[in-house]
């Protein structure tokens, strides 16, 4: 982001040069108030996923069979170019895991609408790779939990280590320069910080660090999860260390608190700059918060999703000024803003007060004193019945015991209530029913 | 730092996309992925007017930017060349491709 403002503003006679790392309350205000269209916006093509990573903020694995047909992916996106969204985050679930992936990115492409999409890389193959390096529109985010297969696999599932890397390796090879590699930041791996950026350095890739979110599947893993108050701080001195070479989503702002304010808007975007498509086409206002709470409307409503952004009564309140609330005393909450909605909504603290991991420690706090036995749950869960899902392929076949079941050969049971029990019909000469 | 002066002559990059927004603008450079805001609307109109044939003291004239305020316009057009979302039209008054100013961040801010 550069802030360029030549002219000065009403309170300061002298020309505002661009600063880096802070936005002028002014331009903060015009944000907070919502644009007329995102500015980017997520977009989760599909639940379906050939993982089930304890954290998924989407309660990701089966497919909805509501899910958006090609051509309505297509208006949308038709929509979005009119709006002139510059681009969307596309994630799921796995999104390449549609059959239609690439004919949607090629669409969006061509609409002036550009394309970052997350995977897990089940589908990077090196042809795939070779397409992507040659296209300046797309960009590329796998992701990574774990600087080692032992962390990684232990949120993200058996073999997703040697998935992700191998991904990276044929994007590499492709000669694909600056993909993201994503990580979710938990307890496990912040003591990899610096491991991970040298896998980042290793693939010419830019290392992108985003916070764990009590969203989805991860409300059940936050508690064993989310960073210890001390690693906070560590986290947060790495960032500055590292400065922009290192993305963040702007996910990390209610660390902001701790002094100097991290790259990036410091600002929660939710259906103010931001929002989520979700895979049947409901809109949400951020993508960590999929939740009756937070939905505000459907593309598939007469007004598509302009009509939603435009005119949906949650975005119009999310809006609308806030004073801070319980935290607008705190000398701090310029920095942080009061936090994450989400992270609040779904620890069960009110949404006008601290974000649970609260630098002061205000939320650990409250967490203590909350009642855990009604906690929010996400609307839509699109788990794998069988979570984690049996591994495939490392378990060896499957036994099975074939036979030729000779109905002839089966004696009647003696218990056998039927009265055709024992009765083989031995030609049939008409059937009433039709039709088979 | 590229430098511009009066003499030069720049042009928005075939690859950036500008919105005008209330406040001024928004531009988003699709090969380096990174988003400008313009705080003001009459910056916009300097934008516009960068055609990659004027020189841009034809281009404040063109937009009737006070000659008061020519040097904080100079030096707006000096920051988005540094981030590439204008590029220098006549070989030497500014570096075509420079690595992304410290003022510039990702569009990540917002994702």
């Amino acid at each position: 982001m550069t802030l360029v403002a030549p002219t000065p503003t009403a309170t300061t006679t002298t020309a505002a040069p661009p600063t880096p790392h802070r936005t002028s309350s002014t331009l903060l205000g015009h944000f907070e108030r919502g644009l007329d269209a995102p500015i980017c916006l997520t977009w989760e093509l599909t639940y379906a996923c050939n993982l089930s990573c304890s954290h998924c903020l989407s309660s990701s694995g089966r497919r909805d069979p509501r899910e958006l047909t090609t051509e309505e992916c297509k208006g949308i996106i038709d929509e979005l170019q009119r709006m002139q969204v510059f681009y969307v985050n596309i994630g799921g679930g796995e999104p390449t895991v549609r059959s239609d992936f690439w004919e949607l990115v090629d669409y969006a492409t061509a609409h002036q609408v550009g394309v970052k999409f997350s995977t897990n890389g089940v589908k990077i193959t090196p042809e795939v790779a070779q397409r992507l390096a040659a296209s300046d529109y797309v960009d590329v985010q796998i992701s990574l939990d774990g600087a080692t297969a032992e962390v990684n696999d232990a949120v993200r599932g058996p073999g997703s280590y040697d998935l992700a890397m191998r991904a990276m390796q044929n994007l590499a090879d492709a000669g694909f320069r600056g993909f993201k590699i994503s990580v979710v930041c938990t307890r496990e791996n912040i003591p990899q910080l610096d491991d991970f950026k040298a896998i980042a350095d290793r693939f010419q890739a830019q290392l992108r660090l985003t916070r764990l979110r009590p969203s989805g599947r991860g409300a059940d893993v936050w508690d064993d999860l989310h960073p210890l108050p001390h690693q906070q701080r560590e986290l947060y001195d790495w960032l500055v260390a590292n400065g922009e070479g290192v993305l963040t989503g702007d996910s990390f702002f209610h660390l902001s608190a701790f002094g100097e304010a991290l790259p990036g808007l410091n600002l929660c975007g939710a259906g103010r700059v931001v929002c989520l498509i979700d895979p049947i086409g409901d809109v949400y206002a951020c993508p960590f918060a999929i939740h009756d709470e937070f939905l505000a409307g459907s593309i598939r409503e007469p007004g598509g999703f302009e009509g939603v952004w435009r005119h949906s009564e949650l975005f119009q309140k999310l809006r609308e000024p806030t004073g801070g609330g319980a935290c607008g005393s705190c000398a701090f909450y310029d920095s942080c803003r009061g936090g994450c909605m989400a992270a609040k909504f779904f620890t069960g603290l009110p949404l006008d007060g601290p974000d649970p991991e609260c630098v002061r420690g205000f939320g650990e706090q409250l967490l203590a004193e909350r009642a855990t036995d009604a906690l929010p749950k996400p609307t839509a869960d699109h788990s794998h019945r069988t979570s984690p899902p049996r591994p495939r392929g490392s378990a060896g076949p499957v036994p099975l015991t074939l036979s030729i079941r000779r109905p002839d050969a089966q004696p009647a049971h003696a218990c056998a209530e039927s009265p055709l029990a024992g009765f083989t019909p031995t030609a049939v000469t008409a059937c009433a029913c039709g039709g088979h | 730092m590229p430098s511009v002066t009066l003499d030069s002559v720049v042009a928005v990059h075939p690859r950036v996309s500008i919105r005008p927004e209330p406040f001024g603008a928004l531009l988003y450079h699709f090969s380096t992925r990174q988003l400008s805001f313009l705080k003001d609307r009459m910056l916009l109109e300097v934008v516009r007017a960068c055609d990659g044939t004027r020189t841009l003291g034809e281009a404040l004239g063109t937009t009737g930017v006070p000659a008061a305020q020519t040097a904080r316009y100079l030096r707006a057009v000096e920051t988005l060349v540094a981030s590439r979302m204008l590029e220098s039209a006549s070989a030497g008054t500014a570096p075509r491709r420079t690595a992304p100013d410290s003022a510039t961040i990702s569009t990540e801010a917002v994702a």
